[in-house]
């Protein structure tokens, strides 16, 4: 079948994602539930994630604050809803950030805690732009006949 | 293959031979979303809530009023789905909660969790939990715990938990007709873990 120019940028530009480790085939499992009469169901569900979980962000920011006296208890309940959400996407370099916070969590290193989540944040904001630039070529490229599977 | 389905589904007179009614329950509005979808794709129809106390309210469980005026038909729920982590009650006390109901603990409960902690499987499983599925679910999970449910394999006697209370009201010709069924389930839930 052939395939245009704009869709194969789009098949490309899925390679590079994953290449780059930033998602996993949960990401895959999303586009296969898209149909005809949902078409952008992935980018709805990634819109989401991201207007959701910044209550999350922005709580375990707050609770960050108190660095000498960290409730890690209360960190590890919020990452653990945040990378419930992350692996929901197939986010999957976030995700990995998150379950590294949670292990500073259990041992109590307040200093591991607040690095991971700098470097989280910055792998949240970076996947966000990426995947909007993603979907945004995807739906000038209009709707593919099947998720196609990255190498 | 088609004749077959057509006989089991005559042995289960509340599900209706078009589809599923699935309650899901996951205090994620991501996973809400996400569950919603894939059980739609799997012909069911759907309620979604975000909580456990929510699903009992909705089952009429919590003594809440119901509105008579509601077709109880198009209410009743043939399934229900929920998360295991959820803030308030668990998924595993919404469990406990139905399975001690007299009228509600024949429906299967499946638990998700983004967790393989095996005590925890476990003890979903002695509760009387259908199955326990690994989040993030996939479209062929719900699809193999659809169909185990509407050809009837979910109907359990309450033979395989030694903590399921037998009580007044259980019927004991469901309970010798399904217990051939028992050794099988068994086998194909151990195959799981």
């Amino acid at each position: 079948m052939e395939r245009s120019q704009p869709r194969r940028q789009v098949a490309a530009m899925k390679q590079s994602l994953f290449d780059q480790g930033l998602l996993d085939e949960q990401f895959i499992q999303l586009e296969e539930l898209s149909d005809d009469a949902n078409p952008n169901f992935v980018e709805e569900i990634v819109t989401l994630y991201y207007r959701d979980s910044s209550r999350l962000i922005s709580s375990i920011e707050q609770a960050l604050k108190e660095r000498h006296t960290l409730d890690f208890n209360k960190l590890d309940t919020l990452m653990h809803q945040f990378k419930g959400s992350s692996s929901s996407i197939g986010a999957k370099k976030v995700k990995a950030e998150c379950t590294l916070f949670r292990e500073y969590c259990r041992t109590g290193n307040a200093e591991g805690c607040m690095k991971t989540f700098q470097q989280l944040k910055k792998e949240y904001a970076s996947l966000r732009k990426k995947l909007e630039a993603y979907f945004q070529l995807a739906r000038q490229a209009g709707p593919m006949e099947t998720a196609c599977r990255p190498k | 293959m088609a004749a077959t389905a057509d006989l089991f589904i005559q042995r289960l007179p509340e599900v209706s031979a078009r589809e599923l009614h699935v309650l899901a329950v996951d205090d994620s509005h991501v996973d809400r979303k996400v569950i919603e979808r894939l059980l739609k794709i799997s012909s069911c129809k759907v309620t979604v809530v975000d909580s456990g106390t929510r699903a009992l309210q909705y089952l009429g469980l919590d003594g809440g009023e119901k509105n008579s005026s509601i077709d109880f038909d198009s209410m009743k729920v043939n399934l229900i789905m929920t998360d295991y982590s959820m803030p308030g009650m668990t998924g595993f006390e919404l469990l406990k909660k139905i399975k001690e109901s007299s009228i509600f603990r024949e429906i299967p409960v499946v638990v998700m969790s983004s967790e393989n902690i095996l005590t925890r499987i476990d003890s979903c499983l002695e509760e009387g939990a259908e199955e326990f599925l690994l989040k993030p679910v996939k479209l062929s999970d719900v699809k193999r715990v659809t169909d185990f449910i509407m050809r009837g394999e979910g109907m359990k006697g309450g033979k395989r938990s030694q903590k399921r209370r037998r009580s007044d009201d259980c019927i004991p010709s469901l309970t010798t007709e399904l217990s051939p069924l028992s050794p099988s389930t068994l086998a194909s839930k151990k195959s799981k873990l």
